[in-house]
C-alpha cells in the first residue's frame, strides 16, 4: 500500500504524521507492504493508493489547495484512488472554504461540501458515533461545515461540534473526512483497519495493540462528560 | 483564525524556583518619581501579595501584579522608566535564558518569577526591586504589549514554534504580531535573534539595530515554508534561503560547539547545564549583554553559576532512585532533549500530562521523533500515558505502561525523567532534592 503524506510542511500542523504511521504499522503487522511517501511542494504527485491530507494554517491551506488544483489529485480520485482528510485537508475538498478576513476560497470540489466561517473557534474533544463504533479525537477549527444533498456525514456528534454541531466529517466511496485533527487513526484503531481494509481489498485479521487500550480510555472518558 | 486568548495570567503554578518573590522595598524610596496613582497601585499590590502570601496560596507574585495594574494600567510603563531592560521571548528555553542572563549581568537585577511571564508577574518583579538593570521572561503573544510598556534596551528571540496549538495563537500569527510590533518599536532597541529560525528571522528584520546569531536550533518543522511568500525553504549546510530572497542574515555572534565568537571576541563557552541548545541560550544572553557593555568573556563565566532553573536539569531523590529532572513542553523541546539523552542510559522515563497548562492534545506526541529511543526502554507515566505507550509502540520502542509507580524499577544509576509541564511539577513535588 503506498501511502502519500501530501505536503506535510503546509498541512502538518497537528501531529498529521500519526495517520501515516498507524497506517503504515497496521499493515505491515499483517503482513502488507507500504510506503511512506513525503510529498514535498515541489514534487510531482505520486501514484498512491490512499493520500493523506492534514490540517494547516490559513495562509498555507490556500498554498495547498492552489498547489493541488493544478496536481493530478483529481484525477487520482476520480480514477479510484482513496483519500483520507482532516480538518484544513476537509475543508480543502470542498466547492468551497472561508478563512479568516477571507472571502469563499475555491476548493478542489472533490465533495459536494461548502465551509462557512463559523461565529466562534471549537477546540476541545470531539466524540461521535460512526455506525456502530465511536471515534475520538481533537477539533480545532473556526469552520461551520454543510454538505451538499446525498453526501454522507461520516458520524454524528456525541460530544464537541464537527460540522456544525451535529454531524461530523464526510465519506464517500473512496473518501473519508473529519475534523478530528492529528492523528486521528492512531487513536481509533478500527477506523484505520477499515481504510486499510478498504485501500487494499482485503480482510483483516485482528491485531491487539495498546491503540486499543487508548481509544477505549477516551471513548470512556469522553462519554462519560 | 485563532481566537486570542490574552486575559488570564498562566493557568498553572510553575514548580517553585530560587526567583521566588522576597524583596521589600518601600514604596517611599520609589514614590519620588511615580504618580500617586502609581503609588496607590504599589500600596494595593504589595498588600494583596502579603495576603496571599499570608494566607498560602502561593507567592503572590501574580495577584499584586494584577491589582497593581487594574488601579493603574500604567503601573508597568512607570516602574520600567530609568531602568536597563533585557526582555527574553520565545517558545522554548525563555525561563534558562533569562536565567543566564540574570547571571552574566551580576548582582542586583531584577527578574520575574519563573513562569510569571505576563504584565502582572512583571510589576511584581519590578515592585520588588529597586534594581535598575532587569531580565524579564516575556510570554510571546505578551511581548508587543510588553515592549510598548517597558521600552526595553535589549529585546532576546530565541525562537518560534508549534506549542500548546489548543489554547495559543498558531505560530505564524505570533510570528506576524512580532513583527509589526518591531516595525514600530523605538530605532534604539536592539534585537538579539536566532538567525536560524526563519520566523525570528522574518519577525526580526524589521527593527533598526540586530545582532544575528548563527546558533544551532534542531527544529525547523514550523518553518518548512517561507513566512514571506510560503514557497519551500531551502537548507544547505548551515544555511537557508527561499526563492523570493529571504535568507538567512549575516551573523554578529557564532557558534560552533563550544567555540563562541561575539563581534570580535572569541570565547570557550562552559555551563553546569547540558544539551547545545543551552549553549546557544548562554550566547544569545551573553550577545545581549555585550549590547548593554557587559564583556561575553565575563558574562559566560558568570553564567557557570547556573546549575538549575526551578528544577529543570536538577538532580532529585525518589524511593531511593536518583532522577535527572529533564522539562520539555513542546516537539521542538522534546525534540533537543531526546538528542542530549545520556546514550549509556537504556531506561528513559517519561511523563506526559495533557492538562490545561500543557494544551489538553497530546496530538504533538506525533510530531516529535521518538524513533531514536529505538534500543532503549521508555517507562511510560503520567495522565496519558497511554496515548505516549501508543506513539512509542508505533515507533518500534520498547514500553511499559506504568500504572503504579511502584512497579517502578530500582535502579543504582540516574534515570533521565522527561516530563512536560504539570507532569514535571507533579514530579517536583514527589521527589527531594
Amino acid at each position: 500500500m503506498k501511502i502519500a503524506l501530501i505536503y506535510p510542511e503546509l498541512l502538518g500542523t497537528y501531529g498529521d504524521y500519526g495517520n501515516a504511521l498507524a497506517l503504515s504499522q497496521r499493515s505491515m503487522r499483517r503482513g502488507i507492504d507500504t510506503e511512506i511517501m513525503n510529498v514535498a511542494i515541489t514534487d510531482e504527485l505520486p501514484l498512491a493508493d490512499v493520500y493523506l491530507l492534514g490540517g494547516g494554517e490559513d495562509g498555507p491551506q490556500r498554498l495547498a489547495v492552489d498547489l493541488l488544483k493544478k496536481s493530478s489529485l483529481r484525477q487520482r480520485v476520480l480514477n479510484g484512488s482513496h483519500v483520507f482528510a482532516v480538518c484544513a485537508g476537509l475543508q480543502i475538498l470542498g466547492n468551497s472554504f472561508s478563512v479568516e478576513g477571507d472571502d469563499a476560497y475555491e476548493g478542489l470540489s472533490l465533495v459536494d461540501v461548502e465551509t462557512a466561517r463559523g461565529s466562534v473557534r471549537s477546540v476541545g474533544e470531539l466524540l461521535t458515533q460512526v455506525g456502530q463504533n465511536r471515534l475520538v479525537g481533537f477539533e480545532n477549527h473556526g469552520g461551520v461545515t454543510s454538505l451538499g444533498r446525498g453526501v454522507a456525514p461520516l458520524g454524528n456528534v456525541l460530544h464537541g461540534r464537527g460540522n456544525d454541531g451535529k454531524h461530523d466529517g464526510f465519506v464517500t466511496d473512496t473518501i473519508w473526512a473529519t475534523y478530528a485533527h492529528g492523528p486521528v487513526l492512531a487513536m481509533n484503531p478500527w477506523l484505520c483497519d477499515e481504510v486499510i481494509a478498504k485501500v487494499t481489498g482485503t480482510k483483516l485479521s485482528p491485531l491487539n495493540t495498546v491503540a486499543d487500550k487508548l481509544y477505549e480510555e477516551r471513548v470512556t472518558s469522553l462519554s462519560s462528560r | 483564525m485563532a481566537r486570542r486568548r490574552f486575559f488570564a495570567e498562566g493557568p498553572a503554578s510553575p514548580p517553585a524556583g530560587p526567583f521566588v518573590f522576597s524583596g521589600v522595598v518601600s514604596v517611599r524610596s520609589m514614590s519620588n518619581r511615580l504618580s500617586p496613582r502609581a503609588v496607590l497601585a504599589l500600596i494595593a499590590l504589595r498588600t494583596v501579595n502579603s495576603l496571599s502570601r499570608a494566607t498560602g496560596r502561593g507567592s503572590g507574585t501574580v495577584a499584586g501584579g494584577r491589582m497593581g495594574l487594574v488601579i493603574y494600567p500604567k503601573l508597568l510603563s512607570d516602574l520600567s522608566k530609568h531602568r536597563q531592560i533585557i526582555l527574553v521571548s520565545a517558545t522554548n528555553g525563555k525561563t534558562t535564558t533569562t536565567a543566564l542572563s540574570v547571571a552574566g549581568w551580576g548582582d542586583n537585577v531584577a527578574t520575574n518569577a519563573t513562569g510569571a511571564n505576563m504584565p502582572a508577574g512583571h510589576v511584581a518583579a519590578l515592585a520588588a526591586s529597586k534594581a535598575t538593570r532587569a531580565v524579564l521572561e516575556t510570554d510571546e503573544a505578551w511581548l508587543p504589549a510588553v515592549i510598548e510598556a517597558t521600552n526595553p534596551n535589549v529585546v532576546v528571540l530565541l525562537n518560534l514554534s508549534r506549542d500548546q496549538l489548543d489554547r495559543a495563537t498558531e505560530v505564524r500569527a505570533i510570528a506576524e504580531r512580532w513583527r509589526s510590533s518591531l516595525a514600530k518599536a523605538s530605532k534604539n532597541l536592539v534585537v538579539v535573534a536566532n538567525a536560524n529560525d526563519p520566523l525570528v528571522v522574518y519577525s526580526s528584520e524589521v527593527a533598526g539595530d540586530v545582532r544575528w546569531c548563527d546558533i544551532e536550533t534542531s527544529w525547523t518543522a514550523d518553518a518548512v515554508s517561507c513566512p514571506k511568500c510560503t514557497q519551500s525553504i531551502i537548507r544547505n549546510a548551515g544555511a537557508w534561503s527561499c526563492v523570493c530572497g529571504f535568507a538567512k542574515p549575516n551573523c554578529n555572534t557564532r557558534v560552533v560547539e563550544r567555540e563562541a565568537r561575539i563581534g570580535d571576541i572569541s570565547v570557550q563557552v562552559q555551563l553546569s547545564i547540558p544539551g547545545q541548545f543551552n549553549i546557544g541560550n548562554a550566547v544569545m544572553a551573553a550577545t545581549a549583554l555585550d549590547v548593554l557593555g557587559i564583556e561575553p568573556t565575563k558574562s559566560l563565566m558568570s553564567m557557570r553559576s547556573v546549575s538549575g532553573i526551578a528544577g529543570r536539569f536538577t538532580l532529585r531523590t525518589w524511593q531511593g532512585r536518583k532522577l535527572h529532572m529533564l522539562l520539555a513542553k513542546n516537539p521542538a523541546g522534546f525534540e533537543a532533549l531526546l538528542e542530549s539523552l545520556d546514550p549509556g542510559n537504556e531506561d528513559v522515563w517519561i511523563a506526559i500530562n495533557a492538562r490545561v497548562a500543557d494544551g489538553k492534545d497530546p496530538s504533538w506526541l506525533y510530531d516529535v521523533s521518538f524513533e531514536q529511543l529505538q534500543g532503549r526502554k521508555v517507562w511510560c507515566l503520567g495522565d496519558r500515558r497511554l496515548d505516549l505507550a501508543t506513539r512509542l509502540d508505533y515507533a518500534d520502542v520498547s514500553y511499559e505502561v506504568v500504572d503504579d509507580l511502584n512497579s517502578l524499577p530500582a535502579s543504582a544509576s540516574t534515570t533521565e525523567l522527561l516530563a512536560n509541564y504539570t507532569a514535571f511539577s507533579d514530579w517536583m513535588q514527589r521527589s527531594t532534592q
